[in-house]
């Protein structure tokens, strides 16, 4: 298989308004002919389904929640980036390029970052006439701030409920085009299956969750905004319900996969607290603009502090270890992600940890109080402050917060040529769904960005060349529909039948622990064929042995959560095999054999300046791999240094 | 610590519900309410009975997913706090639980604590927007909003739809509600050109799903987990009677 990108010809900065002027259109009294299945409504899927509507396509919208609003964006935090420069700081749509490709370590296609460089100035512009309530200055403009390491300040945000008030925005966007018929809703279905005929995405089939029943719609094109996989670590920021499934099961009619191993993860979470822990709650990053991170230098100090025989405040300055300020002078506490990320986890595997698990590292504002006073730390942190009180019960002000990372983000996804097409004729895939735009690493408030530039912006122009080529109609009656039908329908029978003896959460948490330990913040070659030796028994164990009461005819909230584990199950494998492809470091994806002497990341250009993507072959086969080169014409590569 | 529940269960909405009880041992003080029925869910699979439904998803206190009341309070009784944020150290070694849906007449219950909370959606798609269309919007700060309108409007915006007002009210009202998005869309220039068919469709949507009408009870606030102000109440009020008298073109 020859991937074609489709990169247009040009300049870069002209490429997006080259291929809008080429592109075909699609005569606007047609448009309504054409039937749109978008699934999913979070910030992508409800800001296509919006805009498609609004331009005439006749849209049917899905979400497995029972309000298109509660969709995973809505927790985001932190912001959105936009290259704007409102504040005069030498901002430009070029260094917002320039930071996305650097940031993500040189794996991402140019082309695509370019485009959604360029389109973030005009999301701001949408959502502020939405009113979105962004904040402001005194004198009335938007307010920005700097995020996640960056120099400038271009990251817009709403208290910390950008995500929510982002979300609300295009919910609200997508329910005036209910209201006026031009988009079907559709609440508490889950895809089960894309249907294809003739090789082309022509409908879905969905599970009505709270009836059972399977229902067929057919359809033009397919677009799946369905987020992305980070719950296959079982423990993560995302919520409970986050699930490979919709992406999976497009990847097995032949979308191909790319770069499953690029997980992000979020160096401040509160620390696992026990076995029944269901997830992982995420601290805004912010806090490390004030807070400094240390262990004790000694292990039987850690010891002590997680037997509670000392506390922190016990440890002299001496002998306490502020690792990062140690290794990255520079950056300090706010290194980048991957590398805060792994710092903490080295020094908790030397046996440093502080949390009773031995998996915690201290955030400590004892300095910052000190320098600053309390209330000016109360006026920049209170609500976080008093979040993470209400989670540990210990007081912030008077102790130290502990932290871990989390996984919290993924950079793979359904492959997409610039058209956000992927391998299936038809079926497209936005947001944290496909892989486009950020390579090995995801820069802090930009993925909030992509999932609206999809959405809003690209999409509304990609979509209209396929449909204006594409003739071919078909109707539920198709066999297609109906096979695709049977295989979901088995698929829950057989789940059903089983009936053994542990819960399909019990599988979820095995799997999870396995992917942390194996496939997580550091991998090594050992461990990823472990993994890939491992899977496949949960996987069986899991078809022979779990448990779902009930019926399949009804609201059956153990079936949900064994559907889906059945899938993160098999995508889990493909993950652990990509990681193992890929012999070098890069971003987010560490191969403990590829480091400095100081344990910094040490990438591979003359192998690995490619995308993987992988072709499903069948349950228990290896998938095949196809590469998709990476050219950098305009950001030289060059090593990632924060030192 | 040990605890003894009393969950409601209901097959499906039409079959009559009741509470089931059931001892819960070696609930730990660290875990989130949710996590107490998750174990208590882990262990009834196990023994093939059907597992509490409940909807639940971002479990940071921001989608609005989860809802049930616990001794009678929407979302337990600690105050600005949703149900998968109240931690078991909340409680009391030994003490006894009720766990009910939500019960108001606009919200059907579907399944054991599951609730039917789609009349929200309705009142939102009424008018709950402004109607922009992708690609019509001049530069963001070509519109300047004094700061404190646009906290305002954040205050009011910051509402997560889980119904936990409705709950509240003795009359099972929704005032808080649509109060709070009138007034984030009212609050800010975006929505003055159709303050008054927003106001007025979105009121009526309102009183056509069946909620009741406020007698100033103030149980929706202190049920809030956001805090939303029932003064948004008072304003939705006003504007209700100025959009009527001056009619839908208004001044
Ligand atoms: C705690 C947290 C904080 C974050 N903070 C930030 C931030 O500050 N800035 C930033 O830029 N990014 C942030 N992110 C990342 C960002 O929120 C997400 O990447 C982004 O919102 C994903 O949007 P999406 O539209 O692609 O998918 P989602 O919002 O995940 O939506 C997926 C949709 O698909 C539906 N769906 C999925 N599968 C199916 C199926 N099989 N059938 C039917 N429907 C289905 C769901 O119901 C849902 O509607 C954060 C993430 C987390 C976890
Ligand atoms: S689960 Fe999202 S608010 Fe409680």
């Amino acid at each position: 298989m020859i991937l074609d990108s489709k990169i247009p010809e040009g300049d870069i900065k002209d490429k997006w308004e080259n291929h809008k002027f080429v592109n075909k259109l699609v005569n606007p009294a047609n448009k309504r002919k054409y039937k749109v299945i978008v699934v999913g409504t979070g910030l992508a899927g409800a800001a296509a389904s919006a805009t498609l509507s609004e331009l005439g396509y006749d849209v049917h919208s899905f979400t497995y929640h029972d309000s298109a609003r509660r969709a995973h964006s809505i927790a985001a935090q932190g912001g959105i980036n936009a290259a704007k420069n409102y504040q005069n700081d030498g901002d430009s749509v070029w260094r917002l390029f320039y930071d996305t490709v650097k940031g993500g370590d040189f794996r991402s296609r140019e082309a695509n970052v370019y485009r959604l460089s360029q389109v973030s100035v005009n999301i701001i512009d949408q959502c502020v006439a939405q009113g979105v309530p962004f904040a402001r200055e005194y004198g009335g403009l938007l307010a920005n701030r700097s995020f996640g390491g960056a120099q400038v300040s271009r990251t817009f945000y709403a208290r910390g409920q950008t995500g929510q008030q982002l979300l609300l925005g295009a919910y609200q966007a997508l329910m005036k085009q209910v209201n006026s018929g031009a988009v079907k809703l559709y609440t508490r279905r889950e895809m089960m299956e894309v249907v294809l005929v003739n090789g082309k995405a022509k409908g879905i089939i969905v599970r009505d969750l709270l009836t059972g029943k399977m229902e067929r719609h057919a359809a033009d094109a397919v677009i799946l905004a369905t987020g992305g996989y980070g719950n296959v670590f079982f423990l993560s920021t995302n919520a409970q319900a986050c699930n490979v499934t919709a992406t999976w099961r497009a990847h097995r009619k032949g979308a191909l996969f790319a770069n499953p191993c690029y997980t992000q993860i979020h160096p401040t979470c509160i620390p696992v607290a026990g076995d029944y822990q269901s997830k992982l709650t995420l601290m805004s990053e912010s806090l490390r603009n004030d807070g400094r991170i240390w262990v004790p230098k000694k292990n039987e100090d850690a010891k002590a502090i997680r037997e509670k025989k000392k506390t922190p405040e016990d440890i002299s300055e001496k002998d306490r270890d502020y690792y990062l300020e140690r290794k990255y002078p520079s950056f300090g506490n706010l290194s980048p992600r991957d590398i805060s990320s792994r710092a903490a986890k080295q020094v908790c595997d030397e046996g440093r940890g502080v949390a009773n698990t031995g998996y915690g590292v201290f955030l400590d504002f004892r300095d910052a109080i000190e320098r600053l006073g309390k209330d000016k730390i109360e006026e920049r942190y209170g609500n976080l402050f008093e979040m993470y009180e209400r989670i540990t019960g210990t007081n912030p002000y008077k102790s130290p917060m502990m932290i871990y990372p989390a996984s919290h983000y993924t950079m793979g996804g359904l492959w997409v040529d610039y058209n956000l097409m992927t391998t299936v004729p038809g079926l497209f895939a936005l947001g944290e769904a496909n892989f486009s735009d950020h390579g090995a690493n995801r820069l802090g408030a930009s993925a909030l960005m992509q999932g609206l530039a999809d959405g809003y912006f690209v999409i509304p122009y990609t979509l209209a060349p396929y449909i204006a080529e594409e003739s071919e109609k078909v109707t539920t009656d198709h066999p297609a529909f109906k096979e695709a039908e049977q295989e979901a329908t088995d698929r829950i029978n057989k789940l059903l039948s089983i009936n053994g003896k542990r819960t399909p959460v019990s599988f979820h948490k095995e799997l999870g622990k396995l992917m942390w330990d194996k496939v997580g913040m550091g991998r090594n070659e050992a461990g990823l064929l472990e993994a890939l030796e491992k899977i496949p028994q949960i996987r069986n164990e899991f078809w022979q042995n779990v448990k779902i009461p009930g019926s399949g005819a009804q609201l059956n909230v153990a079936l949900e959560r064994a559907c889906r584990v059945a899938d993160f199950l098999e995508f889990a494998e493909t993950m652990a095999y990509d990681a193992l492809d890929r012999d070098e470091s890069c971003g987010a994806h560490f191969r403990e054999e590829h480091q400095t002497k100081d344990g910094e990341a040490v990438r591979n250009d003359e192998k690995y300046t490619y995308s993987a993507a992988w072709e499903f072959k069948g349950v228990d086969k290896k998938p095949e791999l196809h590469k998709e080169q990476l050219e950098f014409e305009n950001v030289k590569l060059a090593v990632r240094s924060y030192k | 610590m040990k605890l003894k529940l009393n969950v409601w269960r209901q097959k499906d909405s039409v079959t009559e519900g009741a509470f089931e009880n059931f001892n819960v041992n070696d609930v730990s003080e660290h875990m989130s309410f949710l996590e107490m029925l998750d174990v208590l869910n882990e262990d009834l699979i196990t023994d093939g009975k059907e597992p509490v439904a409940f909807d639940h998803d971002c479990r940071e206190g921001i989608c609005g997913s989860c809802a049930m009341s616990v001794n009678g309070y929407p979302h337990g009784h600690r105050k600005g706090t949703t149900v998968c944020q109240l931690h078991m150290r909340e409680f009391n070694d030994g003490e006894e639980l009720w766990i009910e849906p939500f019960r108001a007449k606009g919200f059907p219950v579907i399944k054991d604590l599951v609730t039917d909370r789609s009349a929200f959606d309705r009142i939102i798609e009424s008018g709950g927007y402004v109607s922009v269309r992708t690609g019509q919007a001049q530069d963001a700060n070509s519109i300047p909003i004094r700061k404190e309108n646009a906290d305002v409007a954040m205050d009011a915006a910051a509402c997560i739809g889980c119904g936990a007002c409705v709950a509240a009210c003795p009359n099972g009202a929704a005032m808080l509600f649509t109060s709070a998005k009138i007034n984030h869309l009212n609050l800010l220039p975006q929505g003055q050109v159709e303050k008054n068919e927003r106001t007025i469709a979105m009121v009526e949507q309102m009183q056509n799903e069946g909620f009741g009408s406020c007698t100033n009870h103030y149980e929706c606030e202190s049920a809030c987990p956001k805090s939303i102000s029932i003064n948004f109440i008072s304003d939705m009020n006003k504007a209700y009677i100025k959009s009527k008298a001056f009619g839908k073109a208004g001044i």
